[in-house]
């Protein structure tokens, strides 16, 4: 069993209150950062972690801190980014609901750290219920002393609000929030300034993953080296995985960064395999942004080592044969799954959540989409395969925000890993619209596949 | 369809009113338009769906223009711009819920209300649509109902069909 930091106390009964988080050793961090450490010595130990961002970029998070400028007389901002709406991925929405003091004591230790008065959650539309659950803890919390004025007799202050959305997968890219939280549509902002240096009403202002701001209350507890210990490489401590997708245990799981991916899907004490005894098919492992890879590219790097759940053995190989962590949505394909559907699928999703700022992505996005309908539904082309990667490729880079680059990457990774299963949908449209190609030789032993 | 005056009048009670105002005390002084959002879920949630007249009222509380409240609503896919069933039921139709049978569920809650996506079935009750991905994808397929956004999980079309009758019961009881 891998050691769990964020997760460790899930099955506590109770433990959504102040009360029994408690007595699992709640708040400790906050006692001991505002008592005993200053803000500097706090963001030291976030630095010393190797924390990186859980929302997806993997930017780490002590660096993302003390880029935050400080001058004289001006409010600074923290902001947590609860906007999860990467398909896919669901653990901010598990840990604001199971545990959400978790949240809670994280952002007072980080609001303390960065020099917050005020702090936001901004939580999706969607998630009424979590924002419910986490104005009572906030409520609770203030209660006793861990929020509002001279916090525990020490003379910082601070106020936390919860602030829903409004149904917007853009409002997750941080300027775009910023703007949604001002009342505006979320239009992300040409960057720089980046919002260390004008954010939230133009003042400094932090945004980080709920994930992250979750993560520093081990870190401060147990110290940033001891956590920096957790994991492999520069991929430290334990992250949250939302499995998804044809497995036999669907859910949210907390893993040490460096577990085999093979391990993830197979093992009792994760996925538990693939479901209805099927085998295999493709894998998008970090949210549907990601690059989709066939099972013998997702299990085994090309020089046949076993790949891991770390940021970089995910990248290994770029986006030839490798992909990336981002988010933690692990999206499982079994042989049934038709990729052309799914690629068809998720490409809808991004023509529906692109805000129209930059003509790539506004345009390309619909374009894609409706070629890849027509292929999934039996009238493409030969040439259409070659289009979508045309349209792929001058969205990507050329747009404000990541969302071209995430709408573009899905579908060039699908026509790399996948061409011949395009092929056989324009050769047979009439199977195409009610068949599936199967799995044909995805997973084969690597060496075949990679020429 | 169901009929609904774009023209009604629309009062805002006491109770909402004292709502907006402490969602406006969550933030700085003259960033009020910061309570846009907030206060556009809780007039939606009292009135079924955001009408003009509501939308004029909002910009006039927050001294801000009708445009500025209009562009907001019209640009987040919750806000409901004409009348809705008083339940709709949002399903997730994104990819990881269509692995496991979402696509099915959508067609199956269409058949069984004798409506399609966005109609309000005649006696006012229901309407439905697909919505983009909702973070439920481990309980996938997965709704919502609105307004206190209650999820329902691991649907089949026998919950799906247990669902749809206790809101109707739910309904008869109000």
């Amino acid at each position: 069993m891998g050691r769990k930091l964020l997760l460790e106390h899930i099955n506590v009964p109770g433990i959504n209150t102040l009360e029994v988080y408690r007595k699992t050793g709640g708040y400790r961090a906050v006692e001991k950062a505002i008592k005993t450490m200053s803000t500097d010595e706090v963001v030291e130990e976030v630095k010393k972690s190797g924390l990186r961002g859980r929302g997806g970029a993997g930017f780490p998070t002590g660096m993302k801190w003390s880029f935050l400028a400080k001058p004289e007389g001006v409010a600074r901002y923290l902001v947590c980014n609860a906007d999860e709406s990467e398909p896919g991925t669901f653990k901010d929405r598990y840990l604001m609901t199971n545990i959400p003091h978790a949240l809670i004591e994280g952002m007072i230790v980080s609001s303390y750290a960065l020099g917050a008065n005020t702090s936001y959650i901004y939580v999706r539309g969607e998630m009424m219920p979590q924002i419910r659950i986490l104005e009572k803890a906030i409520a609770e919390a203030k209660a006793a002393g861990f929020l509002g004025k001279n916090i525990l007799g020490s003379g910082y202050d601070l106020e936390l609000y919860v602030q829903p959305g409004g149904g917007a997968y853009i409002c997750g890219e941080e300027t775009a929030l910023l703007e949604s939280l001002e009342g505006k549509r979320g239009n992300p902002r040409i960057k720089p300034p980046f919002p260390a240096i004008a954010g939230l009403y133009g003042c400094p202002t932090v945004v980080n993953n709920v994930e992250s701001i979750a993560a520093v209350v081990p870190i401060i507890n147990d110290g940033g080296e001891e956590y920096a210990k957790i994991g492999i490489g520069r991929s430290t401590g334990t992250k949250l995985i939302s499995a998804s997708g044809n497995i036999n245990k669907p859910g949210v799981y907390e893993i040490e960064l460096g577990v085999s991916v093979e391990d993830f899907i197979y093992s009792e004490e994760y996925c538990g395999g693939i479901a209805n005894g099927k085998r295999l098919k493709a894998v998008v492992a970090g949210g549907s942004s990601v690059p989709i890879l066939p099972a013998n590219l997702i299990l085994n790097l090309v020089n046949g080592d076993k790949r891991l759940m770390s940021y970089e053995s995910l990248s290994e190989g770029g986006f030839t044969t490798g992909t990336m962590l981002g988010s933690g949505g692990f999206v499982v394909l079994d042989e049934d799954q038709c990729i052309v559907r799914n690629t068809w699928n998720f490409s809808r999703f991004y023509h529906h959540e692109s805000c129209g700022q930059c003509s790539p992505c506004r345009e390309g996005t619909g374009w894609m989409e409706k070629v890849l309908h027509r292929l999934e539904n039996g009238h493409g082309k030969m040439s259409d395969m070659d289009l979508l990667v045309d349209v792929s490729k001058k969205i990507e880079g050329n747009t404000i925000c990541p969302l071209g680059d995430a709408a573009a990457w899905p579908v060039a990774s699908a026509i790399r890993h996948f061409r011949d299963e395009f092929e056989w949908h324009v050769r047979n449209p009439t199977l195409a619209v009610k068949e599936n190609f199967g799995l044909a030789h995805y997973a084969d032993p690597l060496p075949e596949l990679v020429s | 369809m169901l009929k609904v005056e774009e023209t009604q009048s629309v009062e805002f009670s006491t109770e909402l009113v004292n709502k907006f105002a402490e969602i406006v005390s969550r933030y700085p002084e003259g960033k009020e338009k910061s309570a846009l959002l907030p206060i556009l879920h809780e007039v939606q949630a009292v009135n079924g769906w955001l009408s003009s007249v509501a939308m004029d009222k909002v910009a006039a509380y927050l001294n801000i223009a009708p445009i500025e409240v209009y562009e907001v609503a019209s640009f987040y896919s919750m806000y409901f711009l004409r009348p809705q069933g008083k339940f709709v039921l949002e399903v997730c139709r994104t990819g990881p819920c269509c692995l496991v049978g979402a696509e099915k569920i959508i067609d199956y809650i269409g058949e069984k209300l004798g409506v399609k996506e966005g109609e309000v079935t005649a006696d006012g009750l229901f309407s439905y649509r697909g919505v983009e991905c909702l973070a439920a994808c481990g309980f996938a397929p997965v709704l919502q109902i609105g307004p206190e956004y209650t999820f329902y999980e691991n649907l089949t079309t026998n919950s799906v069909d247990q669902l749809i009758s206790d809101l109707k019961d739910k309904a008869s009881k109000s």
